[in-house]
């Protein structure tokens, strides 16, 4: 009943809805029940790798909203996103118990490795799924809330708050490269066995992980459209068209950013929570600027300000990724800038916005 | 003992042999090195050296000595440590040493390697006590009257540091020739000194006193002792810890200095990378997140040029400026026709396209010239250090490049305000509709700035080569400094650019020996994140109607 409400003039949503839906059934059915030598098999890294994308496109939702929607170009979303999987990371860590190569119960092997006598306070909690779990959106929700209450009440925008966001995960980079930050430095957190009991190399448990992140993609796609059909969603879209006005209105124009960016903070900490048990590792480079800047290219290439077109890019942008990096790995780069030029001078609405023109054409 | 004698004395009895064949070609083939070269009072010193008189030996000392030719300090100096050779093939004089059947030689003169030789091809020149001491005596007063007041400076030191008994007898007489103020300060210390450990009360007060201010390693350790021998006086003592506390506060002032030094050297690297984004982003807001890619192109340029010209390192780096020039601005200016043109008004795109730019610059600068890093040298005048006292020492390649920025920027400061250009570009700047309306072709003074600011962060390039790895990262290690120290500056500001550089490589190195480099690398960027909450338009913000957007 709501799900039809959110969606009544959204034929793109519904579509993509559709397909997300085909895909989590289907999927999970060719990767278990059909055997491995039919053509109709999907094996456990495409299954994986599907699943890394949905987790991908999830956090491009959440980059689309405060892009597409409040025209704040955030380039430290990728932070947010690193600070859910590490949270998600810390409770894989505590997991392991004493199967790690040092056998320590109570420390992960790099406290050990480093010498350190006893669980850091910011540790403790993180044995329990639903403390780690509250962490995955806890942590994420506050830094962007602190860090926009402090931003937009100055009114900081456009390049500015561009610069600052991407000096913000720079900063985050260079700290959590730092051994004594206590989250395992240049290597990160890895060597992952289980999560909530169930073997994180399984078949059955990547299957699990697969089904989570299509239901929290098509949630989070719900909540994002649920709010831009509301008053606020409205509100938001004044302010990227025209902010000095709607402040003038007598909207308060901080507020209404302050809560998008904090929800967008936080589907990025989810997206990067269900990310890591599905690639078995998280280190600082998931921080690193280019990252974050790469994820607006998606966004960017599927088309902003439409949801499922930010969904649509992070698929083909990694769909890419994946193929060329394997196949010509001089080339992705290449490939990469000119799909950053060439979507910026050509196609300003991106693939949707193709689409959308061939429509109205006929 | 007794078998190695007889050893050695057979081994003169072989030499007697090949000395006599020595001196006979010696005798037929001088005529030839006579016409080479004017006989000097050394040749006859040489030929002395060969003799195996002791006599005829001091003889030859006191004349090498005398002769005040720069040769004679290391040619008694390896005397004295008895690793003196004649090569007999040759007829010089070598520094040798014993490598089982065989001598290494090297060179008296610059310590060079000339290779080995079997034993029978040199003889060892011989000395006994009287010699050595004889040398010793010379080496002493040679480098303490050498012509070079640094030679001079230096003996002088190395007596203070060796701390004998006659250091102050050694110096009086000394100190009344002494013309030079650094050499004469030293003796002046080492005469204190001298009177400090063995002088009356009264003398050891004044000499603390005098001593009160110096940073020599031995003065302080001798104070130090004073101070805590519980059997000198105890006024004696209360001074010299006096003293004491006021060399550590000169010593600290010095540390101050340095980190002040480092922080500046610091500052200028961040100015010379931020200053062409000060053009293209503060001046005309554009976005460029290529501009790391441009400096990258220009250590690159660097690197190509002393490829091209091995050999002439210094040359090659002078060229490679006005070079690295070219090629960054023509870039910048292919960027501006090509991409940039058209995004104007549109920040966040003008922002991801270029950084797409930046993308494939990386790329291509790895598949033509290599992934690795690539080896940019230093010319010799770069490397070393100026050397201000004991405790104070500046880098000369910080120095220079310190020098650099601030030429660089001058001359940036310049052209905005002295040239045509500038006044066009300044002009575009604040009213681009007005500006054309008054003849100006707003186009091409794009293009010619964005050119400009390119083709400073090439010369930025050049300065980074000297400094830091060269390879395809390069830039991206500094373009969020390079926004971090326009936007605190103040968009639209050089000066800005300047003051936030320096201000924030200083805050950088200050903090850097409580917080580690890298959380201090952390601490300046949130200070800056939360700087720019406070004033959104940086240090200097522009004023008047122009600031409006």
């Amino acid at each position: 009943m709501l799900i039809s409400r959110i969606l009544k003039n959204d034929r793109g949503g519904q579509v993509f809805l559709a397909i997300l839906t085909l895909v989590t059934i289907l999927v999970p059915v060719l990767n278990l029940a059909v055997p491995a030598d039919s053509p109709l098999h999907v094996s456990t890294y495409t299954l994986t790798l599907l699943g890394k994308y949905l987790t991908y496109a999830l956090l491009a939702v959440a980059v689309d909203l405060v892009w597409g929607y409040l025209g704040i170009l955030s380039l430290g979303h990728g932070a947010f996103f690193a600070l859910g999987g590490y949270a998600m990371g810390m409770y894989l860590m505590r997991q392991i118990g004493d199967r790690g190569v040092y056998g320590n119960p109570d420390l992960p092997d790099f406290m050990v490795f480093l010498n350190w006598q006893e669980l850091p306070w910011f540790w403790q909690g993180f044995d329990m799924f639903w403390f780690a779990m509250l962490m995955v959106m806890l942590v994420p929700g506050l830094l962007a809330f602190v860090f926009g209450w402090l931003a937009f009440r100055s009114r900081v925008t456009g390049v500015y708050l561009s610069i600052i966001t991407q000096a913000l995960t720079y900063a985050l980079l260079l700290a959590f490269y730092r051994n004594e930050m206590g989250f395992g430095g240049n290597n990160g957190l890895t060597d992952f066995k289980d999560i909530l009991g169930f073997n994180l190399q399984a078949d059955s448990t990547r299957v699990g992980l697969f089904i989570a992140s299509a239901v929290a993609l098509a949630l989070g796609y719900l909540a994002c459209r649920y709010i831009m059909n509301s008053r606020l969603g409205r509100v938001a879209v004044a302010i990227r068209d025209a902010e000095d006005r709607t402040r003038f209105i007598g909207y308060r124009v901080e507020h209404v950013k302050l809560w998008i960016f904090t929800f967008s903070a936080i589907l990025a900490g989810i997206a990067g929570a269900l990310y890591v048990p599905q690639v078995g590792i998280i280190n600082p480079g998931e921080f690193s600027p280019l990252n974050s800047i790469e994820l607006v290219v998606w966004v960017a290439v599927g088309g902003r300000a439409t949801l499922y077109g930010a969904v649509l890019g992070a698929i083909v942008v990694n769909y890419g990724k994946t193929y060329f990096t394997a196949a010509l790995p001089d080339f992705w780069l290449f490939a990469l800038g000119a799909l950053f030029i060439l979507v910026t001078l050509l196609l300003p609405h991106g693939i949707v916005g193709l689409l959308r023109k061939k429509e109205k054409v006929q | 003992m007794r078998p190695v004698l007889a050893n050695e004395q057979h081994r003169h009895g072989s030499r007697a042999l090949g000395f006599l064949v020595a001196l006979c070609l010696l005798l037929t083939m001088s005529a030839a090195v006579y016409a080479q070269q004017s006989p000097g009072p050394l040749d006859e010193a040489y030929q002395l050296l060969i003799s195996k008189s002791l006599k005829d030996k001091q003889k030859a000392v006191t004349l090498i000595a005398e002769s005040g030719d720069p040769i004679s300090e290391p040619l008694l100096r390896t005397l004295m440590e008895g690793d003196l050779y004649y090569e007999e093939a040759a007829q010089r004089f070598v520094a040798g040493e014993r490598r089982g059947k065989e001598y290494a030689l090297r060179a008296l003169s610059d310590g060079s390697e000339l290779g080995t030789v079997p034993r029978k091809a040199v003889s060892k020149v011989r000395t006994n006590n009287a010699v050595r001491k004889q040398i010793r005596e010379v080496l002493a007063t040679l480098t303490l009257k050498s012509a070079d007041p640094d030679v001079r400076l230096r003996a002088v030191n190395e007596l203070i540091d060796a701390n004998n008994d006659n250091l102050g007898a050694v110096m009086r007489p000394l100190l009344e020739t002494e013309n030079n103020a650094k050499v004469s300060a030293a003796l002046q210390t080492g005469i204190a000194l001298s009177e400090l450990q063995h002088g009356e009360a009264q003398q050891r007060l004044e000499a603390i006193d005098s001593l009160s201010g110096s940073l020599n390693q031995t003065v302080r350790n001798t104070l130090r002792r004073i101070a805590d021998n519980e059997s000198e006086a105890p006024e004696l003592r209360t001074a010299a810890a006096d003293a004491l506390q006021s060399i550590a506060g000169r010593i600290e002032f010095y540390g101050h200095l340095e980190t002040l030094f480092f922080g500046l050297s610091l500052g200028s690297v961040l100015v010379l990378a931020a200053i062409g984004l000060a053009i293209t982003f503060g001046v005309m807001g554009v976005i460029n997140m290529a501009h790391g890619e441009l400096i990258m192109l220009g250590a690159y340029t660097t690197y190509l040029i002393q490829q091209a010209m091995p050999g002439a390192t210094g040359w090659s780096l002078l060229l490679a400026i006005p070079a690295a020039f070219m090629v960054s601005g023509a870039v910048g200016i292919l960027i501006e026709r090509g991409i940039i043109r058209f995004l104007y008004g549109r920040p966040l795109e003008t922002l991801l396209a270029t950084f797409g730019v930046s993308l494939i610059l990386q790329q291509l600068v790895r598949t033509l010239i290599s992934p690795q890093n690539v080896p940019v040298s230093n010319p010799s005048w770069m490397s070393g250090s100026w050397q201000i006292n004991s405790v104070l020492s500046l880098t000369y390649n910080r120095l220079y490049i310190f020098i650099f920025c601030l030429i660089v920027f001058t001359a940036l400061y310049l052209i905005l305000r002295k040239t045509r250009l500038g006044l066009q570009v300044r002009a575009v700047s604040q009213n681009r509709a007005m500006a054309r309306a008054m003849g100006v072709r707003s186009a091409r003074v794009d293009a010619m700035t964005f050119g400009l600011g390119a083709g400073i962060a090439g010369v930025a390039g050049v300065a980074l080569s000297q400094l830091t790895n060269v390879g395809p990262n390069l830039g991206q290690a500094y373009i969020i400094d390079s926004f971090m120290v326009v936007v605190f500056g103040g968009v639209g500001n050089l000066f800005g650019t300047l003051v936030a550089g320096l201000s924030l490589g200083v805050a950088n190195k200050v903090m850097e020996p409580w917080a580690g480099a890298v959380l201090a690398k952390i601490l300046v960027l949130v200070f800056i994140i939360l700087f720019i909450q406070k004033r959104p338009r940086g240090l200097f913000p522009q004023k008047g109607r122009a600031a409006g957007n």
